[in-house]
């Protein structure tokens, strides 16, 4: 008998009678008065940065400005001027020297300050984790209150590699010291379009 | 790595030679353990979404079989290569014969629970493998030749100075230097190279679902998504009790795990592996090792529910105080010590009676394991079969009898309450075991029942 047989057969025989699955919409989950101040809020407090624009331009004008014209800002999305484009069909290592990766997110969620992103966003899956710092952009109308409307929002989305990203990389490991970029980005900006 | 046969209560009492470093990591977990608190505070709902995820796992290991046989069709159909493994052997030997076919002997690994438990470290050393955690803790120890002591915060139990003297010694820094930023940068530059240059990387696994085929990591440093995304073949290593139904139920578990494990509102990165990278093999295995058959043990089953965030060790009175290393098992603390009996009876007889069946951990456990009820089972269990420690066995028996008879209860307690007033050093000293780390408090002059006797009327 294969390895498998032998696991199912003993999980099936020593596995308890059917117990319901509950209805997770049934939890009746916390909802804030103002979403984006909440995200914002959140966001702040585990490190990140939100910017508040009202179009691409000030996206260009903030990078340029904080970056100061840093070699190696790049970017998935096509409208935005002033930074370079990804080339898709660099290795993914050639990215290690990448100083800035501004790319788009699909929504936010205010209770924890998380973003969501799939690769079919901005192509390499190791982008927004190798470069030194990172930016995503979002709708001030794509901010949900909680994980449970975030999976709403998901359902049955047919992505390769999707991840919530919530502030900048980091660790405690060291006697509990709060230290920010521990492998992946120093920091993280949102900009609120 | 440094292999012993002693019990919990001898390796505590070495953890607890140095008074002050007890204090220092009992404080340490007491804090997290707050702001564990302060975060499940936040949220109104919080005993729902316990309750809920306590049912979604019980669901889960009602119908694990056919959750088993979903996920791997679905990840069959997503690109993956599925593996099963029956015990810890079979998962060793499935990750080398992946690193002979691609003839690599070099990897970048991230925190996995489940290799820990297989040995797989030492496995793949002996066989000519280098092996690299990739995790900042994980790394720490193994730099040092040690285990992790916590499966959330693995280096828990080591100083600043201590880590930068290791790195002093490993990583080249400056002598002397201990700052947290600096060190931890070190090990930036020191770990970004192995990620660029190693074409396997081994993760763990949080979450699989059974409805995609899809696994969810979680982690804050941003480890596993390095080593993963530039690996060439990224294996994932995962015990069949991580599976759950649906998408939708990550909702549930990703607002319970961080808050639980740290404060947290969420972790960093909770990334969702679906298909292979461009160019990439992606390998799933699925081990067994144990857990069919604790699946089988209707009292001990609900073990299987956890999801590994740490708060029971954060608030155990006993893990805080002894360190994770006097639990002898890869996975410590009050879950662990429920696990591990299931692996070996004689061995980790030891481990359920190393609690005071406070149920402190029961209390924050985020998918409501009855923690303490099952550690205080096993203890019936381990003393039927005669694994129990000699000593409690002999203080038991001696505690049934004075229980039963009334008369001797409060003869006993009437000389205890005597000689302790009179003779303190009799109950003070070392041979009593519980005078260890503890003080006697001052017997009253009067027990309960005199008391109540004159003062009833
Ligand atoms: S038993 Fe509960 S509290 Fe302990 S690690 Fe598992 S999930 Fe967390």
């Amino acid at each position: 008998m294969s390895s498998r047989e032998k696991i199912l057969n003993a999980v099936k025989k020593n596995q308890p009678a059917l117990e319901p699955l509950p209805d997770v919409a049934a939890i009746n989950a916390i909802q804030f008065d103002d979403v984006f101040a909440q995200f914002g809020t959140v966001l702040k407090n585990i490190g990140g940065n939100v910017v508040e624009v009202n179009d691409l331009n000030k996206v260009s004008q903030y990078v340029q400005h904080t970056f100061n014209g840093a070699q190696n800002c790049i970017t998935t999305i096509a409208d935005l001027t002033g930074v370079s484009q990804l080339n898709i069909q660099e290795d993914a290592h050639a990215l290690q020297n990448v100083e800035l990766a501004v790319i788009n997110a699909q929504f936010a969620v205010a209770e924890n300050g998380a973003v969501w992103i799939t690769e079919e966003q901005y192509k390499l899956r190791v982008l927004p984790f190798i470069c030194n710092h990172l930016a995503v952009i979002i709708h001030k109308n794509n901010i949900v209150n909680t994980m449970h409307q975030a999976y709403d929002l998901i359902q049955n989305a047919d992505y390769g590699f999707g991840v919530f990203i919530a502030g900048p990389s980091k660790t405690a490991d060291i006697e509990q010291s709060l230290v920010l970029g521990a492998h992946g980005p120093k920091s993280m900006t949102v900009f609120v379009l | 790595m440094s292999v012993t046969n002693a019990k919990h209560p001898e390796l505590a009492a070495a953890f607890n030679k140095d008074a002050a470093r007890v204090g220092w990591h009992d404080e340490t977990l007491w804090w997290i353990r707050q702001k564990r608190d302060k975060a499940a505070w936040t949220l109104p709902e919080w005993e729902e979404l316990r309750e809920t995820a306590s049912q979604i796992k019980l669901n889960t290991l009602s119908n694990l079989s056919e959750y088993l046989t979903a996920f791997e069709k679905n990840a069959l159909a997503n690109g993956a290569i599925v593996h099963w493994a029956a015990d810890a052997k079979e998962h060793n030997e499935i990750v080398h014969k992946i690193l002979q076919q691609h003839k690599v002997t070099q990897l970048v690994k991230s925190k996995s629970m489940l290799t820990e438990e297989c040995g797989l470290n030492d496995y793949l050393a002996a066989n000519g493998v280098d092996v690299v955690d990739t995790d900042l803790g994980e790394r720490i120890v193994q730099l040092a030749n040690e285990h992790p002591s916590h499966i959330v915060l693995p280096c828990i139990h080591w100083k600043k100075e201590e880590i930068g003297e290791l790195f002093h010694q490993h990583l080249n820094t400056p002598k002397g230097n201990a700052d947290p930023q600096f060190l931890t940068e070190a090990a930036r530059i020191h770990l970004r190279e192995k990620f660029l240059t190693r074409k396997v990387a081994i993760t763990g696994v949080n979450f699989a679902i059974a409805e995609t085929g899809e696994f969810v990591v979680s982690t804050n440093e941003g480890n596993a998504d390095m080593g993963a995304h530039l690996a060439e073949v990224h294996i994932a290593c995962m015990g069949i009790e991580k599976l759950i139904p649906q998408r939708k139920h990550l909702g549930v578990f990703l607002r319970l795990l961080a808050r639980s494990a740290t404060g947290q509102p969420v972790t960093t990165y909770n990334s969702h592996f679906k298909t292979p990278n461009k160019n990439q093999q992606l390998h799933i295995i699925l081990v067994d090792n144990g857990r069919s058959v604790q699946l089988g043990r209707e009292d001990f089953r609900n073990s299987l529910k956890c999801i590994r965030c740490g708060a029971c060790f954060n608030t155990c009175p006993v893990y805080r105080r002894s360190g994770g290393h006097s639990y002898h098992t890869a996975v410590a603390g009050p879950i662990g010590s429920i696990l591990a009996p299931n692996f070996d009876m004689k061995k980790n007889a030891d481990l359920p009676f190393a609690s005071t069946l406070c149920g402190s951990c029961t209390n924050v456990c985020p998918v409501k394991i009855d923690i303490h009820n099952q550690l205080y089972k096993w203890r019936q269990v381990l003393t039927e079969e005669g694994h129990s420690p000699k000593t409690k066995t002999l203080a038991m028996k001696l505690m049934a009898f004075v229980l039963s008879k009334p008369a001797a209860f409060n003869l006993g307690g009437k000389v205890g309450r005597k000689v302790m007033r009179w003779f303190p050093f009799l109950v003070n000293n070392k041979l009593n075991p519980w005078y260890k780390q503890r003080d006697m408090p001052v017997p009253p002059k009067q027990s309960f029942t005199e008391w109540y006797k004159k003062n009833k009327k």
